[in-house]
């Protein structure tokens, strides 16, 4: 297993400001340099079901408005990740977690009282098309509605706009009313995403959102994404290296719950410092 | 795009959601613990009313009392007679004995039906079975009882001549398909889940199909059969309206399944109505009913021990 | 296509052949029989009981029999009064018996983790209420509701009158039957929320909606066919139990319909008891007798069949 230092080393230089030094980094202490181009900085990360540990030692920074993938073989530890950064892994009875996340400098474990308010600011998109058994318009105008907005006028026009953004406006705009389920399956999954954007997140977590779709549902949502990042963070945990690759500015491999290493996603892909990341992105594993 | 601003999310409207939810939860528990509290506490008078106890003591409702002069101690129920009397036994001997009837002729038909469903029959069978118990279960016991009075007493007594138009047998038969629909499907619910490896692992030692559901599933399933009839037998001992209209209710110590019957059930139903409240018959029945909930309340805990025991081996979980 | 040959199995073996000293085994043809005797032994009472109630009741039913009251000390007129007790009886039970069991049921499933001691206990408590006899019931109900709650209105409010609370009357007897039902709610409710995908619950999370709005919006909506379907099945089971209200409130003879929730009230299943039972002249009132049964049986029937197609349907809905 690598050790803190090893981790703490792989940091790449090629995305502006990933590696940049900052004031803010704490002295002494070895580590990913704090910037304020830094959206996420995540330190000494360690994650428990149950006692059952995790996740070891994460600490990686997350630039805003690019895209971070996270590559590994399944059950290493990059959904687990995904999920701490915006605090669904609550729901789970019996977790833990150790070390410090924060977002835009707040610790969003001990700086915030209102979880549901982080959820609107990190939006999640899940791997399998989850839209509620309700209409397409309820179902984008939910994010609203449970935050509180009531005026329909604004709540119309936000899912309008929404959609659009989605690139989902012209398929569904005659059949708002119409149950989510009668979409195909990479409609619903582009909805589900329209869903998420509905709250106004600044940064939109992805878990596999493309694995149970089509190739050509797979190249929309791939579309949205580049699209999506001229105004959002994203983070995307993905199965398909290829899908990483084209996608992503920065890539994190997770292996048996320790970050292995991150960096320049074309970097990353074509000359890993590591064995271990060179051995998953040619397929001799996982 | 304009920029949203959300409010803060009423922390109060969460708590007091959350508070009235599990505050709530705990009724069922409560409602046991009431049950308990208020039946035992009317029955309280026979263990500390000194005027009560001169007529209806522990002792003189479970031991042979000497109620006229001269004559045979023996055990009766009459509360109603000028010496009441007040002995439990040919009560208990009433409910056990129709209970047992009811087993008798249900476990085998419950069992049976279950093995033929969960081994035999084909799925469109099994879509006919069903339906049958199912029925079976909707028809309220006060039908029942009205079918085994008016109909089968009659009928029975036509045919084999029986003394008593209405006796234990023509009781415990009816109270036997009030019992079918439970026995069989906690049966076939054990027996649909005995894993299919252990089947496939003696069909290809060579068994044939019933050697199988003999020798391999029967035997897994015992426990959650034998539950099935315990949760059964609990519900026979309690049953009320079958017992109150077909049986008689003549408090007698026989052992004989032609006679007829009182229970514990029907004796509280048919004499609560005409009780002096707070008096000492009425203690007495509610001391009955409290003797009623722990005897039914043992057997459930029983069955419910034996289901999850099961649960456990088979499929590593409990309920 | 080049099939592998498999060498054949020699027929004569040298050494003992065990396989001869097996015994013969039985078809098993004799065993699936006799169990599906048991099956047909079960349907043909099934079919005699239900057969003798149609044949004998149905002459009986029609419009002046449902919508009259008795005449001629039972030996006449119609059961309206019953009916319309009955159905009083039940709706007073539902609206008490199901927000307590749909709200339990999501206690147990959504809000504790279900190894713990409290969701044992109180299972336990459930598994326990189904099992009380429905006499001990209508002990319960006059000790308590009328005993103790009844009394204790009445002598805090009505001191100067006679009894107003504190005798039996349609409100004990229905809340007696809702404490009887209230283990058939809680079932149905959970293998609702069972249906439920928990990525829908996620995602309504993961929108900012907190625990409470997530129950409101997405898991309740979501199981109202198994509430339903548990509010029918307890309505239904309501129907048919005559123990816990012959002490409660239940009579045998009213000559007007129960108005205010301290009234008694006339209902089907006491009925046929008291009529079957009673009756000083049973072969003048057996035509009633059997009408009122049929019309007891295809009450609790319908709501029976009723449960069964909303609950199949809410099954194949999740099944895909």
């Amino acid at each position: 297993m690598p050790t803190d230092k090893e981790i703490n080393l792989a940091i790449k230089t090629e995305v502006p400001y990933l590696n940049e030094p900052s004031a803010n980094s704490s002295a002494g202490q070895p580590g990913p340099h704090i910037n304020e181009a830094h959206k996420v900085v995540v330190r000494d990360l360690d994650f428990f079901y149950s006692g059952q540990q995790a996740l070891f030692g994460i600490s990686l920074n997350i630039v805003e408005k690019k895209v971070f993938a996270l590559i590994g073989p399944s059950g290493c530890g990059k959904s687990t990740f995904l999920r701490t950064l915006n605090r669904m892994n609550d729901t789970i009875p019996g977790t833990s977690l150790k070390g410090s996340i924060k977002i835009d400098n707040l610790d969003i474990y001990k700086g915030i009282k209102d979880v549901s308010s982080l959820r609107t600011r990190v939006g999640m998109v899940f791997q399998k098309s989850n839209p509620f058994p309700k209409s397409i318009f309820e179902n984008v105008a939910y994010g609203l509605r449970v935050n509180g907005i009531k005026d329909k006028r604004l709540i119309a026009e936000v899912v309008e706009e929404t959609l659009k953004g989605a690139f989902l406006w012209e398929e569904v705009k005659d059949k708002l009313d119409h149950s989510a389920y009668a979409l195909s399956g990479g409609q619903q999954q582009r909805l589900c995403i329209a869903r998420a954007l509905a709250v106004q997140p600044e940064i939109l977590l992805m878990d596999e959102p493309a694995s149970a779709l089509d190739p050509l549902s797979t190249a929309k949502i791939e579309d949205l994404i580049n699209e999506l990042k001229k105004n959002h963070t994203i983070v995307i945990v993905t199965h398909n290296m290829q899908q990483a690759a084209r996608v992503s500015d920065v890539t994190a491999f997770f292996y048996e719950g320790y970050m292995i290493e991150y960096g320049d996603t074309r970097k990353l892909f074509t000359k890993p410092e590591k064995k271990k990341t060179e051995d998953y992105i040619t397929g001799r594993f996982g | 795009m304009r920029k949203l601003q959300f409010r803060g999310k009423s922390k109060l409207f969460e708590l007091v959601g959350e508070k009235i939810i599990s505050i709530t939860a705990f009724a069922a528990l409560i409602s046991v613990f009431l049950i308990f509290l208020f039946i035992f506490k009317e029955s309280i008078p026979i263990f500390t009313d000194s005027e009560i106890k001169q007529e209806a003591s522990v002792d003189k409702m479970l031991f042979k009392q000497e109620y006229y002069e001269g004559r045979q101690p023996r055990f009766s129920w009459q509360p109603n007679s000028d010496v009441p009397k007040y002995s439990i036994l040919p009560l208990f001997i009433g409910s056990f004995k129709a209970a047992l009837i009811a087993m008798l002729f249900a476990v085998p038909l419950a069992v049976g039906a279950a093995i033929f469903s969960a081994e035999f029959a084909s799925r469109r069978l099994r879509e006919f079975v069903k339906p049958i118990i199912e029925l079976l279960a909707g028809i309220p016991s006060v039908v029942l009882g009205f079918f085994s009075l008016i109909v089968l007493a009659t009928f029975l007594q036509d045919v084999f001549g029986f003394t008593f138009r209405l006796n234990a047998i023509n009781a415990g038969i009816v109270l036997g398909l009030a019992v079918i629909p439970i026995v069989f499907t906690m049966a076939e619910d054990a027996m649909t889940s005995v894993p299919g490896s252990l089947r496939d692992a003696a069909l290809a030692l060579g068994a044939n199909r019933w050697q199988v559901s003999l020798t391999v599933v029967l035997p897994a399933a015992l426990p959650g059969i034998a539950a099935g009839i315990t949760l059964g037998f609990g519900r026979a001992i309690g049953e009320t309206m079958i017992v109150l209209m077909a049986s008689g209710n003549a408090a007698i110590i026989s052992g004989s399944f032609v006679d007829s019957i009182r229970t514990i059930s029907a004796t509280i139903a048919a004499e609560l109505a005409e009780v002096v409240f707070g008096g000492a018959h009425y203690s007495v029945l509610f001391f009955l009913g409290t003797l009623l909930f722990i005897l039914t309340f043992v057997l459930n805990w029983i069955g419910d021990y034996a289901t999850n025991a099961l649960k456990l081996k088979y499929q590593g979980r409990v309920k | 296509m080049t099939g592998i040959q498999l060498s054949p199995v020699k027929e004569s073996s040298p050494r003992h052949n065990i396989h001869e000293s097996f015994g013969r085994k039985s078809s098993g043809r004799i065993p699936a029989g006799l169990t599906a005797t048991a099956v047909i032994i079960i349907a043909m009472m099934l079919f005699i009981i239900l057969g003798n109630i149609v044949l004998n009741g149905v002459g009986v039913i029609d419009w002046k029999f449902l919508s009259h009251p008795p005449e001629n000390g039972m030996e006449g007129g119609g059961i309206f009064p019953a009916i319309f007790g009955t159905v009083a009886l039940v709706l007073l039970m539902t609206i008490a018996v199901v927000p307590v069991g749909v709200l339990t049921a999501i206690y147990l499933h959504e809000y504790t983790s279900p190894h713990s001691k409290v969701t044992r206990l109180i299972r336990m408590a459930i598994n326990n209420l189904a099992g009380v006899p429905s006499i001990v019931f209508g002990l319960f109900g006059l000790g308590f509701f009328i005993g103790f709650v009844g009394n204790g209105i009445d002598t805090l409010f009505y001191a100067d009158e006679g009894p107003v609370w504190g005798q039996p009357a349609i409100i004990w007897a229905s809340l007696t039957l809702s404490v009887l039902t209230l283990p058939v709610v809680i079932v149905a409710t959970e293998e609702a929320l069972r249906t439920i995908p928990r990525e829908i619950k996620d995602a309504s999370l993961a929108l900012g909606a907190t625990k409470l709005q997530t129950i409101i919006k997405v898991v309740i909506p979501n199981s109202l066919p198994g509430i339903l379907t548990g509010a029918i099945l307890a309505i239904s089971r309501g129907a048919g139990e005559v123990a816990p209200i012959m002490f409660t409130g239940a009579a045998y003879y009213l000559p007007y319909l129960p108005q205010k929730l301290n009234d008694q009230f006339m209902e089907l299943g006491y009925h046929i008891y008291v009529m079957a039972t009673q009756s000083p002249d049973i072969e003048a009132t057996k035509p009633i007798l059997y009408g009122t049964v049929l019309v007891l049986l295809l009450l609790t029937f319908m709501l029976n069949f009723s449960a069964i197609i909303i609950r199949s349907k809410m099954r194949s809905k999740n099944a895909h």
